[in-house]
């Protein structure tokens, strides 16, 4: 029989073991989410990453090595975010009737967006560096990449961050807009697709169509919108 | 399933190549998908072939953010380094962009009329 250690450490690393554990960890986060009534405090992409992490971290398995695996569900962000034409097509008419608020809550969301987390982290001790790193922390992840490294941030300290607030959005937006009874899904969409990118558009699709759609357009607005905004408000915080 | 993956994966392929080739602001998936927005403006026949392959992966959308997601994992040392500052920062800004853009939306949408039909 073959030594334990050797195939651990022949599976752990093969791309197999690694895909594998990321389907069976989202399962078990999407179970407990329909089990709780898809209750938002349960968001399985989050439950699904502290199971993995765990793991990860229990079994001394460096991230690039589960990344190998993880690869190929990574791969599929870029043509799904190609799908959300899909949902855009069939709600282009609703669209185009809301121009206006559309234009009103993506300037206003995505500059208080960067505007607030500079203010707090500001307030709370954050040096130039982490500023740089925070201030694209709404916009979807190969955006905000680019942009925290032109203004001098850590990039890949930045996608921690953008996933990190993906997860707190999600996990946020119903109950608050519930609380504060917002009941336009077009405005609930945008307003967490600008503030939460696509985790958050994500989740207003788990929510309802028209709310992803609009989530959809606020996620592919504020990444061009914050390309401009983050340098100019950064620099008041300098 | 492999003509409308063909459509997509082309459609994506298109804007990476133009946003890369431009040097534009927009990553090339999100071009990708304006592109495909007009295609399927233009056509009723690519609306059929791409509509059921693209429905099945949006459905499981948010799986797609688990691998990045654990990359969290890489970045403990320097999350905790920042302490909750970082956290406290997080949460609370999250929080307000959704709430000044919902409201912002909704003032709007008042002052011009334009409705919420559903």
């Amino acid at each position: 029989m073959t030594d334990p250690f050797k195939l651990w450490s022949y599976l752990s690393a093969t791309p197999l073991l690694w895909l594998w554990a990321t389907l069976v960890a989202y399962w078990i986060g999407d179970t407990i989410f329909r089990a709780v009534g898809r209750n938002p405090f349960a968001n399985p992409v989050m439950i699904a990453v502290i199971l993995l992490g765990g793991v990860l971290l229990a079994t001394g398995t460096p991230y690039h090595r589960y990344f190998d695996g993880a690869q190929f569900v990574h791969f599929m962000l870029g043509p799904a975010t190609v799908c959300l034409a899909v949902p855009l097509h069939a709600n282009l008419p609703k669209v185009r009737r809301a121009a206006l608020p559309i234009l009103a809550a993506l300037v206003a969301g995505s500059a208080t967006a960067i505007v607030s987390v500079l203010a707090i982290a500001k307030a709370m001790g954050a040096g130039p560096e982490l500023l740089a790193s925070l201030a694209p922390k709404s916009v979807t992840a190969p955006v905000a990449i680019g942009i925290s490294q032109e203004l001098g941030g850590e990039p890949s300290l930045t996608a921690a961050l953008v996933i990190l607030t993906g997860m707190i959005g999600a996990i946020t937006v119903t109950p608050m807009l519930n609380a504060l009874r917002f009941r336009d899904w077009r405005a609930r969409g945008l307003a967490v697709g600008v503030a939460a990118h696509g985790i958050g558009t994500a989740r207003a699709f788990q929510v309802h169509e028209t709310a992803g759609a609009f989530a959809s357009i606020g996620m592919g607005l504020n990444a061009v919108l914050t390309a401009f905004l983050a340098p100019v408000l950064l620099s008041l915080f300098g | 399933m492999i003509p409308a993956l063909t459509l997509i994966l082309l459609s994506q392929l298109a804007g990476e190549t133009i946003s890369r080739g431009l040097g534009l602001p927009l990553p090339g998936p999100v071009l990708g998908m304006i592109f495909l927005l007009v295609a399927m403006s233009v056509s009723e026949r690519i609306q059929a072939i791409v509509r059921p392959v693209a429905q099945f992966i949006l459905s499981h959308l948010s799986l797609l953010f688990v691998p990045a997601g654990v990359g969290i994992v890489a970045h403990l040392d320097a999350l905790r380094a920042h302490g909750v500052g970082v956290l406290v920062a997080l949460i609370g800004s999250t929080m307000l962009a959704i709430v000044v853009g919902a409201a912002a939306f909704v003032w709007v949408a008042k002052l011009t009329g334009s409705k919420a039909d559903d």
